[in-house]
């Protein structure tokens, strides 16, 4: 019999249609750390909810949580379903997922507005550098330098998603590489617990059209020129907080909203994630030296949501009844009186 | 004084862009309205926020007309700059009111004109002096109430009303206005023949704007998740949500039972709305021709993934930019066809203030039972300007939600019908079964796309299924027919002559019918509310011998509509269209029809 977690689902619960991505995709093993995130934290599928826009990132989330929603939207347009469907029912978890080009071309706009709301989701940007569904053409992510077959070679300014994170005052930065499953996993976990727009911009190489190991891209890249910023871990809310026995300084606990800790060890330097100032500043010292910095790199656990903004009621708007919606006869004398 | 008029005649104030005009404006209609005389009032504005030359017409009608009019009776220049223009307006035999600051000769002797002391007046009225420009405009409300027996008591409360009942504006504009009708009780003769009397003609009506009957008739169809983007003149029917909602619908805990978003754009805009709508919540966005061009893209989605939402129009001229102040017709056809690939909406035309709170109730109950984008076409004549109306009625049928399927009901549906398809027609009427995101049962949820799907809502490209999914789209824009709320027809005895028109025209046409009687010709008019057609529309095409189609628009995009509904009869359709800018007038449709006709 097969494993079962603390609501007595198999992983296979979690799984969805049989992927047609290309064999090897990065897009492919972010979606197993998507299961196996939300698997090990004990989510009803049902309580969860999927987002996309269109790109081969996009049609990702066909190929897991078969027994949640989705809505694979518009080119760049997912934040604003999202947004709109998160509003309607307050109770469910987001998460999202794009591309590069959905996210910070066609989206850009969409994407910046989102964080701005700080609209409750996870939202993944898998990031190859390329266009993967139509073929490999540049993106806004590509590096100067970056030739792709068919295409001219790249000679325009990379955009940095962390970056334009950082300026639309996001509240949850992260970066990843998809062939660090570990790390993706446990920052989709923190992520998924974040009361806010939670970024993960995670590279994500196209096997396809751009994986040849100069290209900043590809997993041979990635592995060649990651750099961690911490060691992390995730510690549930209600799960017991393991006291270890650590140096001083080479360990912090951030306190997420719902109690929830992300506990970061040291690796070479110290680096503290809600420091604003050090987060655009690592940012840009990692694009200088042409590294993969990957980790947390900035969160605020504690800026209101776009629900706790908008003052929403308890009972999510979709569970309301008519009564509720529809003011009652007595008021209409009022109303008219009003108009003159 | 020989032929004293009374109760006909139209009143034109000329004055500057951004001097608080509008509220001298709306005083002297409410009084009038408040005194039982049929009124109404249009606003020409540029597309300016300060400084241009703009004109707001009164026009009263002891018949009942309120629709525009190009004669001027009564002018009124306050403006140096549209002074000449204004006194050139004047109808030979009428009354030219003008502010004595303005030193222009006045070379016509066939009209009264009189002058008015503002800077005196206001001066002598004791206005501590920063407030004084402030209320200039109230000189002429005091001088034309004196001049033609306004009853001061009606303009005392509309101001009221305009100002809250907030004492003090309302006493410092009182003061200038009862002094400006004593200085011309004093200072003027009245030598002219125009007079306004009491009448009992707007007894149980009210004075509504549009986009405010929209707003409240949204609220009271249970409005939840606004997408918005501003843009003249669709703004103040989210701005009236702002002001009504918290009062009508905070929720038991004191918490918001609704979400206003004020989008990025109008993509977004229509994003949030259609996102809200799939997972169950009532949701619509409001814009003008500009932003339903950006929405194309999603429109053409939520159509295909069959998402209940409104979109109403406000229509203003166009293309692009074109005339962003003027009222127009002229996205009729935008509506119908907006997406790629065969898209065909459903779309609501109200006709009146009280007609746009009707709509803006029963265009969810559409929405939800059609599961499909619903546009409701105002316009900014319609949206912006004050109209009388039949007071709001409460709506008269409990909210449709359609067929959508919550736990229980998911459960219970699968024992009657066995599996549950998203898109599967169990009914035979076009509209499935849906689900909504936030449903916890399993196997109730689906994943919603644009792209090819099968009743099942996986992914398919598969040339058969694909024509499956639209025939059955097409099967449920026909069952709609039996939905939307259906034409009115008024017919004359006798009468073999039709017309058709939607929207605010309604007024003009109704004036102009009797205009035409006049001229010997009966004619039927069926008032369209709502596409797709129904059969009462094809039947009136087929008793009449001659329909003019009447809208303003250039290309006659709903004549083009009914004549690919109607091919055999579409040589009886005669398009009858001005479109530039200004709302119709009876005289100029009498003079189309009567022109047409011969030919
Ligand atoms: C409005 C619009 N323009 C263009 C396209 C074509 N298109 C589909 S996917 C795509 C790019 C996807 O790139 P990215 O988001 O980086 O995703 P990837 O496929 O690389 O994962 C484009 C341009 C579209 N679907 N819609
Ligand atoms: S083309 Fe590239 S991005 Fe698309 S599935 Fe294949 S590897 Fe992945």
């Amino acid at each position: 019999m097969a494993a079962t977690n603390k609501i007595g689902l198999e992983k296979g619960d979690y799984k969805g249609a049989p992927t047609t991505l290309c064999q090897g995709c990065g897009h492919n093993s972010i979606l197993s750390q998507i299961i196996a995130a939300c698997y090990e934290m004990n989510m009803a599928p049902e309580d969860i909810v999927k987002f996309s826009g269109i790109g081969c990132s996009s049609k990702a989330p066909t190929y897991m949580l078969d027994r949640s929603f989705g809505f694979n939207g518009l080119h760049g347009r997912m934040p604003a379903i999202a947004t709109g469907a998160m509003l309607g029912d307050t109770t469910l978890t987001g998460i999202a997922m794009s591309g590069d080009g959905d996210s910070v071309s066609i989206g850009m706009g969409q994407f910046k507005h989102a964080m701005r709301r700080n609209i409750s989701m996870l939202y993944i940007i898998a990031n190859n550098g390329t266009y993967g569904l139509t073929k490999g053409q540049l993106s806004a992510t590509s590096e100067v330098g970056l030739t792709l077959k068919k295409q001219a070679t790249n000679a325009l300014q990379p955009i940095d998603i962390c970056v334009e994170a950082m300026a639309s005052n996001a509240t949850f930065v992260a970066r990843s590489f998809a062939g660090d499953p570990k790390q993706v996993k446990t920052l989709i976990k923190a992520a998924l617990r974040h009361n806010g727009t939670a970024i993960l911009d995670i590279i994500s190489p196209c096997v396809t059209f751009n994986n040849a190991d100069s290209s900043y891209h590809s997993y041979g890249w990635g592995r060649e020129n990651k750099n961690p910023i911490h060691d992390l871990s995730f510690i549930p809310a209600r799960d017991e907080i393991m006291i270890e026995d650590y140096e001083e300084g080479t360990m912090q606990d951030v306190a997420m909203h719902d109690g929830s800790v992300i506990r970061l060890k040291k690796l070479e330097r110290d680096y503290d994630p809600t420091n604003r100032m050090a987060a655009v500043q690592i940012l840009e010292e990692s694009s200088a030296n042409k590294q993969l910095l990957t980790g947390l790199i900035y969160i605020d656990p504690n800026r209101p949501s776009f629900v706790n903004t908008l003052d929403l009621s308890e009972t999510p708007l979709n569970r309301m009844t008519d009564e509720e919606l529809r003011p009652g006869p007595e008021t209409i004398n009022d109303i008219n009186v009003a108009m003159f | 004084m020989t032929d004293k008029v009374t109760n006909d005649f139209s009143i034109t104030v000329g004055t500057e862009n951004g001097s608080g005009s509008q509220t001298s404006n709306l005083t002297i209609l409410r009084a009038l309205f408040k005194m039982g005389v049929p009124v109404s009032g249009k606003n020409m504005f540029p597309s300016n926020i300060q400084g241009l030359p703009t004109w707001y017409t009164i026009r009263l009608s002891k018949d009942g007309y309120t629709a525009r009019r190009d004669e001027h009776e009564i002018v009124v220049a306050m403006n140096a700059k549209s002074f000449e223009r204004d006194l050139k307006d004047v109808l030979p035999g009428g009354v030219f009111f003008y502010n004595d600051a303005i030193k222009m000769p006045i070379e016509r002797d066939d009209i009264t004109a009189y002058p008015m002391a503002v800077k005196q007046i206001i001066k002598e009225s004791g206005i501590s002096s920063n407030l004084r420009t402030m209320v200039s405009n109230m000189v002429y409300v005091g001088v034309v109430a004196q001049m033609l027996g306004i009853e001061i008591e009606k303009i005392k409360m509309a101001l009221d009303f305009h100002f809250k009942g907030k004492e003090k504006p309302v006493s410092i504009n009182m003061t200038v206005i009862e002094a400006s009708a004593k200085w011309a009780a004093e200072n003027l003769e009245k030598t002219d023949k125009f007079f306004v009397e009491p009448m009992d003609k707007t007894d149980g009506l009210i004075m509504a704007d549009g986009n405010a009957a929209a707003a409240l008739g949204s609220i009271y169809g249970g409005v939840q998740v606004v997408g918005w983007y501003p843009i003249t003149p669709a703004t103040s029917l989210v701005e009236k949500m702002n002001a009504y909602l918290p009062k009508l619908r905070t929720g038991k805990d004191g918490k918001a039972t609704y979400a206003i978003v004020q989008a990025e754009d109008e993509l977004a805009a229509v994003g949030i709305t259609i996102g809200g709508a799939w997972s169950g919540a009532r949701s619509m966005t409001s814009t003008s021709g500009a932003g339903i061009s950006l929405m194309g893209e999603f429109a053409g989605l939520a159509y295909f993934a069959e998402v209940p939402i409104v979109i109403w129009n406000i229509q203003r001229m166009g293309p692009s930019t074109g005339l962003p102040t003027r009222t127009s017709q002229g996205d009729l056809n935008q509506a119908v066809y907006l997406g790629h690939g065969d898209t065909k909406h459903i779309v609501l035309l109200p006709g009146s203030a009280s007609e746009c709170f009707e709509f803006g109730w029963k265009a969810f109950d559409l929405a939800e039972r059609m599961q499909t984008p619903i546009f409701v076409l105002s316009d900014l004549d319609l949206g912006q300007n004050q109209w009388i109306s039949e007071p709001f009625k409460y709506p008269d049928i409990p909210m449709d939600r359609g067929k959508v399927l919550w736990e229980d009901d998911f459960e219970a549906f699968e024992a009657k019908n066995g599996d549950w398809g998203r898109y599967k027609d169990v009914d035979g009427d076009g509209i499935p079964y849906r689900t909504v995101a936030g449903n916890r049962r399993v196997g109730s949820s689906y994943f919603a796309r644009g792209t090819g799907h099968d009743a099942y809502a996986n992914y398919s490209e598969d040339p058969d299924i694909w024509m499956e999914g639209m025939n059955r789209l097409n099967t449920k824009y026909k069952t709609a027919q039996q939905y939307v709320p259906d034409a009115i027809v008024d017919n004359m005895d006798g009468a073999s002559v039709g017309i058709i028109a939607y929207g605010s025209t309604d007024p003009a046409i109704a004036e102009a019918r009797d205009l035409l009687e006049a001229e010997g010709l009966k004619t039927n008019y069926l008032r369209l509310r709502a596409l797709p057609i129904t059969d009462t529309v094809r039947e009136f095409i087929k008793e009449n011998d001659v329909i003019f189609v009447v809208e303003m628009n250039h290309d006659g995009q709903l004549r083009e509509i009914l004549s690919v509904e109607t091919p055999a009869e579409s040589t009886k359709l005669i398009s009858s269209t001005l479109n530039n800018g200004l709302s119709l007038t009876a005289g100029w449709i009498r003079d189309d029809i009567l022109a047409k006709k011969e030919i």
